[in-house]
């Protein structure tokens, strides 16, 4: 499913060179759930991105669900983000002052469905998390565990082949937290992949694997 | 993603901050409303000139004496006393004269009026019968000056309204005495009001008989103008040419260029007075056009602003899959109906304010629809050129910044 080799991320200021990842190789199964876990400054966020098709390395190559992703455009990593990865953030990153189906229609949009089937395809996964009365809410009128299981739900509408969550519970009181955890382990059992970025230990326990990461390289 | 969605989305985003969205469009709207109302103004002006300018006779050639010269003083043009009587009757009747209609010799000097106790000082014209003709001069009461009149050099008197004001006030002045220059004459008609305005009222002057002009009250043997009305306007220049040739024939001049006189045509005064209001109006219109410019740096400041505050929707928006040319295109479409819905207020407020002021200052309103299609034209374009910047600005945001962005 994902296949990464030799990736190193080199961020450059001037004439100083910062190594962010230094030549990390590891694979993700089909079907896996895998915390990736660091102190702050490992390097754990470049993965991210990196994964995510947010942002391109170096030098190595990554491969995602038979595509490389290394080498293409800004708009050929928008369709690759659009088709094969959803996205959990920390901070859920929903548009203000709209409601929470409209939210979830949002990859939709831009994957060229047809509106009728986008209201049809968000109801349906919005009901999965458990939102099914709070579909007309607005972001601003849920809670922050209902925001993240908005944001989960948009993360599944285009089926992707990996499910990518940073940070997910960071910003979620410890009660709800533990919601959204079942709700990813659900996910998992049901077949999805599922890659999350964590420093909390309680958090991580959850994933089946744990890959530890510092200074760049995998430990 | 269709063009509808597309326009939807934007014109809901449009409408969350409404205040902005009103600040932003009213540079455009005033743009726009200003080049409209100084457009129809200036149109309606110059029609108000030409209508006035044909009021005063169709086909018409006027000519004036030349400049009065003594040794090395030259006088000012129309001094010169070269034109007599006998020039207006060769015209009339020379052979060689095919494409005028009506000739009318014209005396006109400004001279002290007085009536009963009131006084007044305006222009006095010595005329003969076909003056009314071809000057379209009709009597509201009374009559005009008549063949009869000339003959006898008759101390009778035409007031133009504004005369008739000025000297009788409310009271009827047919039959009334006036004295001009001292002597007295007798009132026998008043005409229709011309609408003229300011130093060229065509409705303050008195009308007398010709010869009474010349040999009663100014002593001259020469006239001060001669009109000339063309059998029609396809026939003006060879009319002038004609006219031309007979007098400087008659004054015994053999270049056209040391004539001493000269031949307007009704034509000629037309595409001047045309021509010097549509200069002004130009000039307006393009004044008015700097501002629409600023408006559309205000589009451009407001929707940069937008990109701003949007880095994390932008960004955002990117990671979940939207391609460059989906950004430029929600960026782009709300600038252009930020302007566009500006253009068209701004417009309608243009008529309005038009409609208004020419009613005002008793104009004729005129919209044109050319500048209606400028309006909602130019007000689009300005929302692509000041939108375009700040939507390529989004568009090329690199989504993970963007959504670090606090």
């Amino acid at each position: 499913m994902i296949h990464v080799s030799h990736v190193s991320k080199i961020y450059k200021t001037g004439e100083v060179e910062t190594v962010a990842l230094n030549d990390i190789s590891f694979d993700i199964k089909k079907g896996e759930f895998v915390a990736i876990m660091g102190p702050s400054g490992s390097g754990k966020s470049t993965l991210m991105h990196i994964l995510g098709a947010l942002d391109t390395p170096t030098t190595g190559s990554y491969i995602l669900d038979g595509e490389e992703v290394a080498k293409l455009t800004d708009d050929e990593l928008a369709d690759i983000r659009n088709r094969k990865i959803g996205f959990v953030f920390q901070a859920f990153n929903l548009l203000p002052r709209t409601t929470a189906l409209k939210n979830v229609t949002i990859p939709m949009m831009y994957a060229g469905y047809p509106k009728e089937k986008r209201l049809e395809v968000a109801q349906k996964y919005l009901k999965m998390v458990g939102l099914a009365d709070r579909m007309d809410h607005t972001t601003s009128q849920l809670s922050g565990g209902q925001q993240q299981r908005v944001a989960i739900a948009r993360a599944l509408v285009l089926n992707p082949a990996i499910i990518l969550a940073d940070e997910p519970t960071g910003n979620i009181a410890s009660d709800q937290a533990e919601e959204i955890m079942e709700i990813f382990q659900k996910l998992n059992k049901e077949g999805h992949t599922i890659l999350m970025i964590t420093h909390e230990p309680d958090i991580a326990e959850h994933a089946k694997r744990i890959v530890h990461i510092k200074d760049g390289k995998i430990v | 993603m269709e063009y509808k969605e597309i326009f939807e989305e934007a014109a809901r985003t449009l409408t969350i901050n409404k205040l902005r969205t009103g600040l932003a469009m009213l540079g455009i709207i005033i743009g726009i409303g200003r080049v409209i109302a100084l457009v129809s103004l200036g149109q309606s002006s110059q029609k108000s000139v030409t209508n006035q300018i044909t009021s005063l006779g169709a086909n018409l050639l006027t000519i004036s004496p030349g400049s009065a010269r003594g040794g090395f003083i030259q006088g000012g043009a129309g001094s010169a006393t070269t034109l007599t009587l006998a020039d207006a009757r060769a015209i009339a009747s020379s052979p060689t004269i095919t494409n005028v209609a009506n000739v009318s010799p014209e005396y006109t000097k400004r001279a002290q009026v007085t009536a009963i106790g009131k006084n007044t000082n305006t222009s006095i014209t010595g005329v003969e019968t076909i003056y009314s003709t071809i000057h379209k001069v009709s009597v509201s009461e009374g009559v005009f000056i008549t063949d009869s009149d000339n003959a006898r050099q008759a101390k009778v008197a035409v007031l133009g309204p504004t005369t008739a004001t000025n000297l009788f006030g409310t009271v009827n002045p047919i039959g009334q005495s006036i004295r001009i220059d001292g002597k007295s004459f007798k009132v026998v008609g008043v005409t229709v009001s011309k609408g003229g305005t300011g130093f060229q009222n065509q409705d303050d002057v008195i009308y007398v008989p010709l010869s009474t002009a010349q040999n009663v009250l100014f002593g001259s043997n020469s006239v001060s103008s001669i009109s000339v009305e063309a059998k029609s306007a396809d026939v003006m220049t060879a009319a002038q040419d004609e006219v031309g040739y007979l007098l400087l024939d008659r004054h015994k001049i053999a270049s056209p260029a040391n004539a001493d006189f000269s031949i307007f045509s009704q034509n000629d005064i037309l595409s001047t007075a045309s021509s010097v209001t549509g200069t002004f109006t130009a000039l307006l219109s393009g004044i008015a056009a700097i501002s629409l410019i600023v408006g559309g740096i205000g589009i451009m400041n407001i929707m940069l602003v937008t990109v701003t505050e949007r880095t994390r929707e932008i960004g955002l928006r990117k990671a979940l899959g939207a391609k460059k040319k989906d950004i430029i295109a929600q960026f782009l479409v709300e600038s252009i109906i930020l302007t566009f819905a500006g253009g068209i207020i701004g417009m309608l407020i243009g008529i309005l304010a038009s409609l208004i002021i020419s009613k005002l200052i008793s104009l004729p309103f005129t919209i044109a629809v050319s500048s209606i299609a400028l309006a909602i034209g130019v007000s689009g374009a300005i929302g692509i050129l000041f939108g375009w910047y700040p939507a390529r600005k989004a568009a090329n945001l690199q989504p993970i910044e963007a959504l670090r962005y606090e």
